[in-house]
């Protein structure tokens, strides 16, 4: 499908699951750069966790020792902070997270079904990933969209009254995608 | 002549296509040879009708929706004529928003979230430069005369917390604000920052001019990244033309802020966790006291209100006490922007006087249930608050009407539920949802729900009169408990929604139904 024929909802799903400039950055300048601009005051820990993982994906648990020595904290310290917000992955992030919002007033309208909807299509479970390893499906709890429930989010994307018919036309777009680069390659 | 089309930019607009419907009349426009302008401005708040799409004419703006991208074409085709299926008339007569008070919302959907200049043509800064003009003693005195009572959930009287800040002690003080709005069916908080982002700076920088605060922090939750971007952009240009900064408009006072970017905890919407969270620890409720304004922000005297409390303040200095003063019923002074979702028809943001009734939000704004079935049950206030039946939608949007009732007006938020929902198993997601969610300080809280879930599990798999009656028992004690015995709301107030459920809707519980009135 080329961009020209795709209709809103396929540019939009695209937009969201475009593969992001990948930067050639390693790790080390990633780090090197936040801590020369957030400083080590430890108030900056969480700015610098969310600097890594926007960068980097995640928080690779590995760094954690050097993240500590530079706020001056115990290891324990940093670790417990990184595992206490749902939001900090310690792990690679599948190329497409799907976030459910799991709250009342999307339960209200349906997002139990489309739950259970999105598992059959992706074939995992909540907190699981799709066999080929390119969905995740995650949890979220309220996206302030709560007039126009059910919503997701598609890698930080929102998207509002979804029907199990728009699901499927989001997921197929991200294949679609994928089968593009992949033929562009 | 340009003509100025307004399509939104807010992301309950960009969730349902706006961007695409955006490009779309550009290119329709460009392909046709017409000189058109496409701006982006906040939402009306009318959010059934997103994507809402205002074309300027003689008589004023004048309304589509909801329009998808698909429907440009044909709208372009009949000249956006007044006749097309998808017109709504003059936005500003529909009777949704025609009928409400805007004080606090009064430019959202008006003005370009990212143009100053826009804000200072709607009657921006307006309130800075009064309180410029003020003492920090009369600034505190004029919150304090306009009623306005916090409106994050706990309606704490603004002005009265304020004046604890500027009497307390310390050089160095803070003024942070709450935009972790992380309750289902609230999105006012959103709404201002994605819409008229301006405001709250403006409101935050006169907290700082009333109390003696030099810095202020923004605390968004990370589910919000386009409010987040939002407001850096604001902030980057209020500070660029002197609003912000060493020397706030020439006055030789110093304000500035920042935006503090959460990390999905849902706790940290409690003040004292959001300012462990600040401090870059995990989100952990502190023992009170000390108080916040006394001992808050890495122990010093802070100011911590809720974005609408600040985006308030700015039309209170701007007007007068006495003006805002004049809105509300009893002690609830001022509106209260409700925000009316769920399964409901035309769902969005209702700023009024204290007073309106909630069938009169359910039915006459809301229309009733999206899906056409009758209504079960509402809860308000968030998912710490109760679920209230029909018995109950007489009751005024008021503080202390809510209060008398066993339940919670919070911040305005209404999730419907229609005849299809099953209360037991919403009192079971209550207790689950602070199960995950407990910060985990306090064992009533941390293991109270886990166990409730248990128990609603057996309640739910339980037939048997006998032992039904035990498991409900144990779980009235359960809640007695969390109620009494937690440091915070989230452990002592999570049995608000279980027990309404269990009270009102005892049939869904496996119970005859012989209680529907009790409260």
């Amino acid at each position: 499908m080329s961009s020209a024929t795709a209709s809103p909802v396929s540019t939009a799903a695209a937009k969201a699951a475009a593969p992001s400039a990948t930067a050639l950055t390693t790790i080390d300048a990633i780090l090197a750069d936040l801590f020369a601009r957030l400083g080590n005051r430890q108030d900056q820990l969480l700015p610098v966790l969310h600097g890594l993982q926007d960068s980097a994906g995640y928080i690779p648990p590995e760094r954690v020792p050097e993240i500590a020595q530079h706020f001056n904290l115990s290891r324990a310290e940093v670790h417990g902070v990184i595992t206490f917000y749902h939001y900090f992955r310690s792990e690679p992030p599948p190329r497409c997270v799907i976030q459910l919002c799991r709250a009342e007033a999307c339960q209200s309208m349906g997002a139990d079904g489309l739950l259970e909807h999105a598992e059959r299509a992706l074939g995992c479970s909540l907190h699981g990933r799709s066999a080929d390893g390119t969905f995740g499906l995650e949890p979220v709890y309220c996206l302030g969209q709560c007039a126009s429930a059910p919503a997701l989010t598609i890698n930080e994307a929102v998207f509002a009254r979804v029907t199990p018919a728009r699901f499927d036309a989001l997921v197929a777009d991200i294949a679609n995608v994928d089968n593009n680069s992949r033929e562009a390659v | 002549m340009t003509t100025r089309i307004w399509v939104p930019c807010d992301s309950a607009a960009l969730a349902v296509g706006a961007d695409e419907v955006a490009a779309a009349i550009a290119a329709q426009a460009l392909q046709r040879g017409l000189d058109i302008l496409v701006v982006r401005n906040g939402t009306r708040g009318l959010l059934w009708l997103e994507t809402l799409v205002e074309v300027e004419t003689p008589e004023g703006r004048f309304g589509f929706g909801p329009v998808d991208a698909a429907d440009v074409p044909a709208l372009f085709d009949a000249a956006w004529s007044p006749d097309h299926p998808l017109a709504l008339g003059l936005v500003e007569q529909i009777p949704y928003l025609a009928r409400q008070q805007r004080l606090t919302f009064a430019r959202v959907g008006i003005v370009a979230p990212d143009s100053l200049d826009d804000y200072l043509a709607h009657d921006g800064y307006r309130g800075l430069r009064n309180a410029l003009a003020m003492a920090p003693a009369e600034i505190v005195a004029a919150v304090t005369a306009s009623g306005l009572r916090g409106r994050g959930g706990a309606a704490f009287p603004t002005g009265i917390k304020w004046n604890t800040v500027l009497k307390a002690p310390g050089s160095e003080k803070y003024i942070v604000c709450n935009a972790d709005e992380g309750d289902s069916g609230t999105f006012a908080d959103r709404i201002i920052m994605e819409s008229d982002p301006f405001v709250l700076v403006e409101g935050m920088t006169i907290a700082g001019l009333a109390v003696g605060a030099t810095r202020g922090y923004v605390y968004v939750r990370s589910e919000y990244p386009h409010a987040i971007a939002r407001l850096e952009a604001a902030i980057a240009l209020a500070r660029r033309h002197g609003y912000l900064g060493v020397d706030v408009l020439g006055s030789g006072r110093a304000f500035e802020l920042e935006v503090r970017k959460g990390a999905g905890a849902y706790i940290c919407g409690e003040e004292t966790a959001l300012l462990e969270s600040v401090e870059g620890k995990r989100g952990i409720v502190r023992a009170k006291p000390p108080l916040p304004a006394l001992a808050g922000l890495f122990g010093k005297p802070t100011v911590i209100n809720n974005v609408l409390s600040l985006a308030t303040v700015p039309i209170i200095l701007d007007k007068g006490a006495a003006y805002y003063q004049d809105y509300g019923m009893g002690r609830s002074r001022g509106t209260l922007p409700v925000q009316l979702a769920g399964n409901i028809k035309q769902g969005g943001l209702i700023e009024l006087a204290f007073g309106a009734t909630l069938r009169e939000i359910l039915y006459d704004y809301g229309g009733g249930s999206a899906s056409g079935r009758p209504i079960k049950a509402v809860q308000v206030g968030g998912p710490l608050g109760a679920y209230l039946p029909e018995s109950q939608w007489d009751t005024p949007l008021d503080y202390e009407a809510f209060a008398a009732l066993w339940a919670v007006l919070g911040h305005g938020g209404i999730v419907v539920h229609d005849d299809r929902a099953d209360m037991a198993k919403l009192a079971r997601y209550a207790m689950e949802f602070c199960a995950i969610e407990s910060c985990g300080k306090c064992t009533p809280c941390r293991i109270g729900s886990t166990r409730g879930v248990e128990v609603i599990d057996k309640i739910r798999a339980s037939s048997q009169p006998p032992q039904l009656t035990q498991h409900i028992v144990l779980l009235r004690d359960l809640c007695d408990t969390m109620l009494n015995g937690s440091l915070c709301a989230m452990g002592g107030m999570t049995p608000y929604p279980v027990l309404s459920a269990l009270n009102h809707f005892p049939q869904d519980f496996g119970q005859a139904d012989t209680s529907k009135h009790a409260a």
